[in-house]
């Protein structure tokens, strides 16, 4: 019995394995590129490893660092991305807990009211989104995250309270009998059962956010900040001519940062599933 | 306890919910109105009636990019959950390299945008060369299997991840108790983890048919609806009635096929979501 | 107690988020000058520009570059909001369309007086809405080295039967060669307009001629024959396989000329910077594009522009003026004219003009001084992106399979969907 479970699993893992070459592949295509020259960057030559002619070493990297501002629209991106994926976190879970544990016709209200903003397409709100932003002057990325949390509020609030059902009212109960009011009740033991489902959300807005090039492109003040994703289209001319190369590095660049959060992200889902099991 | 946590309801909500009228509703109304108008900006709109959902509904590629974005939904829908659903499974089997696999799988989800579109469409026509069919831009078939595979390839990490929180959270006693009881591992996994992952299910249901339907940018990426708007999707659809016809009145006419769109989808949408809740609840 | 707490936990949070959501005021007296550029690639020229302007008089001069392909979503945006745009561009008669309500009447203004010839002017109603700040040409981009290798030189091409001869010729002997007749003719989204925009234009320029008119809503498509016969010409006489071309990108055509691979590359005057890095000016010719129609003997390079620059007249009067006087500044001003032509390689057609140091400028000048006409750009009179898009799609399957019945789609695309697409105007 042990020893056929081990085949199947080497078995399994190989197979994961075949599975997971098929899907870096792309993403390798784009970092092997990043080191070419221009002008080895097409069609026919994109699936070649660069040759002596061809590698250009870090001069891509270079070019792109040294754009202009890239330093600026990194801490720009970095500071929308943060103060956004925070906020949702937070407002959006207490949300989804007031919606999940009081049973009101308002509560069933602002549910289907979220659900319903996922569905709706960008297109349908883009034109007045910007002048809505406009007025009120969120167009800063120090307040955009107000936008956000508005906009990304459908999905997260979904996310929440699909989860929170399966978490056991009994703790919350005894938290209550205990003395504590809701807003301790909420922070000192529902938040913390909530942290693999936070982990999962906050990766998926933080993602959404950090690439994002339409919503900001159309809200914020595009004289004084632009973000990355809006950085990277600089690289493209008008006479459809792409600088490749430094394209390619710039996203190489951009990726980096989330690669490190999820990583350090991964290790917390599991540690917060273990406790979580705990407590269950 | 309810009594208490409704007495102290506005600090739980007004913050999402105000920043909810200001992100959506507000922009959504003002949208609302706009698909009754003829304008260029948002300022200039003047009031025309309903003859812009006239024309949308009257439009052809409209009722093409419907049926092929309901095409194009259902069979991505069912490859990414079933897909990413195995794939968890198998990721917590306590495997080697778990982690490893989870940060690979996970990895198309990091990158958005464009350029990955460019990368595919690359990739899918070089395979079309080897295997001599016409490339993207004339063959509408390989292009919508081009995005299908490009949306397994982008989804199912990120589903995947939300299968394996549901996974994780059935106790271990839940799995003991069950094997105690004499279930072999194909009964456990029917009868104990999947109707206890349901929640994640229905989550992950939702979000991929939302994705589906509101897809844009591979669609823009990949196939930008060629051969002749035979690849477009409902919100490509839209884009190309703003910005690819000249003339005042497109904008209201593509502002009339978004609240269309917005009324398809709610309904499909929210009948599939009452579908899976009532399986969750049995 | 606990209600009141309630209320001020919640008004906290309201103001927490509010406090970030304050506006600034902003009201400059002086008026003030925001450009909202269309070509990515001279973004950092017209930053320089501002900056000079600026420290010459004082008005603030800001420059927004819109990324590529998204220039009329953000312009829309951005004029919306409290801070508009003063300047932006529309490409023609046709983008005029949507914004002529935002249009500042500039006749009458220093700006337009500079202008060396009314025609630069998109009029209606005799308020001249927009003006064209640059023009450019565009034609057969030679390479007179590998040209020479086969045995030719630029002498040898003056009509489309000289083209065809030189063309097939060199195909026919690529193998000895080592280089085909023309780069890719990719109709990937990076490279299609060069034949469903500029190429196009040919068939459509002969049609206007011969009708003696400036537009038509409805076109008899007489000179289509020819398009096809260069279309022909440049699809079977390439680098790749004509069933290749539709993903083929603009920067594989251009990898190709600069790799040696092609001697022929049709592309405009915008260019030469991509090519001056590897090419001499001796070596590169730019040819006009005959088709085998009109008089060719007398055909110059096609030069023209999209790029029309117009005033917002929402702004405030003290931002239209500044608007005003930095155009004029731009176009009179030494400082101005230098950078438009040299850090831009723009050709301005004002009185006060710089010389472009554009190899491809000087060429198309020196034709119009052989005394041959210059082919005008009618491709802004095309009714839409949308039917540019579908005779490109007509194009691409035209080119994979290249029967009567395919051309008979590219035919029915151009004259009847233009005919459609005006009668919905």
């Amino acid at each position: 019995m042990e020893k056929k479970n081990k085949i199947v699993d080497t078995i399994l893992v190989i197979c994961l394995l075949l599975l997971a070459a098929a899907y870096v592949y792309p993403i390798l295509m784009i970092v092997i590129n990043s080191f070419k020259a221009e002008s080895a960057i097409s069609t026919g030559t994109i699936f070649q490893l660069p040759t002596k002619e061809t590698f250009v070493g870090i001069a891509n990297f270079i070019k792109a660092l040294t754009l202009n501002g890239f330093f600026k629209s990194f801490m720009y991106s970095l500071v929308i991305t943060i103060t956004s994926v925070g906020a949702i976190l937070v407002f959006c879970s207490m949300c989804a807990w007031y919606i999940v544990r009081v049973k009101s016709k308002f509560s069933k209200f602002l549910y289907y009211l979220f659900v319903f903003s996922m569905v709706v397409p960008f297109q349908m709100v883009m034109f007045t989104l910007s002048q809505t932003a406009d007025q009120l002057g969120l167009n800063t990325p120090f307040n955009i995250f107000i936008i956000y949390l508005g906009f990304g509020a459908g999905l997260a609030v979904f996310m929440f309270t699909g989860f929170m059902a399966s978490v056991p009212l009994e703790i919350e109960e005894a938290s209550m009998i205990d003395g504590c009011n809701p807003i301790q009740t909420f922070f000192l033991v529902v938040f913390p059962i909530l942290k693999p489902t936070m982990i999962s959300v906050g990766i998926l807005e933080a993602m959404w956010v950090w690439n994002d090039f339409l919503l900001p492109n159309l809200v914020l003040d595009i004289k004084k900040y632009r973000t990355i994703p809006m950085l990277i289209q600089y690289f493209k001319g008008s006479y459809g001519k792409v600088e490749m190369g430094p394209m390619m590095a710039s996203i190489v660049l951009t990726v980096i940062p989330i690669i490190i959060v999820y990583i350090i992200g991964q290790k917390y889902i599991i540690k917060g599933v273990a406790s979580g099991a705990v407590k269950g | 306890m309810e009594k208490e946590i409704k007495k102290w309801g506005p600090v739980f909500y007004i913050p999402t919910f105000l920043a909810f009228i200001i992100g959506f509703i507000v922009p959504f109304f003002e949208g609302l109105y706009l698909s009754l108008c003829k304008f260029t900006t948002v300022k200039n709109a003047k009031f025309i009636g309903f003859s812009n959902f006239i024309y949308a509904l009257k439009d052809e590629t409209f009722v093409n990019a419907f049926i092929f974005t309901l095409k194009y939904a259902i069979v991505a829908i069912v490859l990414i959950n079933v897909i990413a659903f195995v794939l968890a499974l198998l990721l917590t089997r306590k495997l080697k390299f778990t982690n490893f696999f989870r940060t690979i799988f996970f990895m198309p989800n990091l990158i958005g945008g464009v350029v990955l579109g460019y990368i595919w469409q690359i990739l899918i026509n070089c395979f079309l060369t080897i295997i001599s069919k016409p490339l993207l831009a004339l063959n509408a078939t390989a292009g919508y299997w081009g995005l299908v595979v490009l949306m397994c390839w982008q989804q199912i990490g990120y589903m995947m991840i939300i299968y394996i929180a549901g996974l994780q959270n059935i106790s271990e006693e839940v799995l003991e108790a069950a094997k105690i009881d004499g279930a072999n591992s194909w009964q456990t996994l029917w009868k104990v983890k999947i109707p206890m992952v349901m929640s994640s299910f229905t989550i992950c249901m939702f979000l991929t048919l939302t994705n589906s339907f509101k897809l844009f940018d591979q669609n823009l990426a990949l196939t930008a609806g060629q051969p002749f708007h035979q690849t477009e999707m409902l919100a490509y659809n839209i884009y190309d009635t703003f910005y690819f016809r000249s003339g005042p009145q497109w904008k209201g006419y593509g502002q009339a096929k978004a609240v269309i769109f917005c009324i398809l989808v709610v309904i499909i949408s929210f009948a599939q979501l009452k579908a899976s809740k009532d399986k969750e609840m049995q | 107690m606990k209600k009141l707490l309630v209320v001020l936990l919640t008004v906290l949070m309201c103001l927490t988020l509010g406090a970030c959501g304050s506006k600034e005021g902003s009201s400059d007296e002086a008026g003030s000058v925001y450009y909202l550029n269309f070509k990515p690639e001279a973004d950092e020229a017209w930053k320089n520009l501002a900056a000079a302007y600026t420290a010459e008089t004082g008005v603030k001069v800001e420059v927004v570059t819109a990324a590529s392909g998204t220039y009329e979503e953000t312009l829309m945006s951005e004029i919306g909001k409290s801070s508009a745009p003063t300047l932006f561009q529309v490409n023609g008669p046709i983008g005029l369309a949507n914004w002529k309500d935002y249009c500042y009447d500039l006749s009458g203004t220093d700006f337009y007086s500079n202008l060396t010839s009314e025609a630069f002017a998109l009029k209606e109603n005799g308020e001249a809405l927009a003006v064209a700040y640059l023009t450019e040409s565009y034609g057969l981009i030679c390479n007179k080295t590998l040209l020479a290798q086969a045995g030719y030189t630029v002498e040898d091409i003056k009509s489309f039967a000289d083209l065809k001869r030189v063309a097939e010729d060199i195909t026919a002997r690529s193998a000895e060669l080592g280089f085909a007749a023309f780069t890719s003719a990719g109709m990937d989204g990076s490279s299609d307009w060069r034949f469903k925009t500029h190429l196009a234009n040919l068939p459509l320029y002969f049609e206007y001629q011969a009708d003696g008119v400036g537009s038509k809503t409805e076109l008899t498509g007489a000179y289509l024959d020819n398009y096809r016969a260069i279309w022909d010409l440049y699809i079977n006489n390439s680098t790749c396989e004509p069933a290749a071309l539709s993903g083929k990108t603009g920067d594989d055509s251009r990898n190709e000329f600069l790799n040696g691979q092609a001697v022929f590359f049709q592309n405009g005057s915008w260019e030469y910077n991509n090519l001056n890095g590897t090419y001499g000016d001796d070596e590169l010719q730019m040819l006009p594009i005959y088709v085998g129609a009109g008089d060719e003997a007398n055909q110059g390079l096609c030069t023209g522009t999209e790029n029309y620059i117009c005033v917002n007249k929402e702004a405030s009067a003290a931002n239209v003026q500044a608007t005003l006087d930095f155009l004029n500044w731009l176009v009179t001003s030494e400082k101005g004219t230098t950078a438009l032509a040299n850090d831009m390689g723009f050709v301005i057609p004002f009185k006060n003009a710089v010389e472009s140091p554009n190899l491809f400028v000087k060429q198309d000048n020196a034709y119009t001084a052989e005394g041959k006409t210059p082919v005008s750009w009618n491709f802004t009179t095309m009714p839409s992106e949308s039917w540019k898009n579908e005779v490109g799609t007509a194009l691409t399957n035209y080119a994979a399979n290249q029967t009567d019945d395919n051309w008979a789609i590219v035919v029915d695309k151009f004259v009847n969907n233009w005919a459609a697409e005006y009668a919905m105007k």
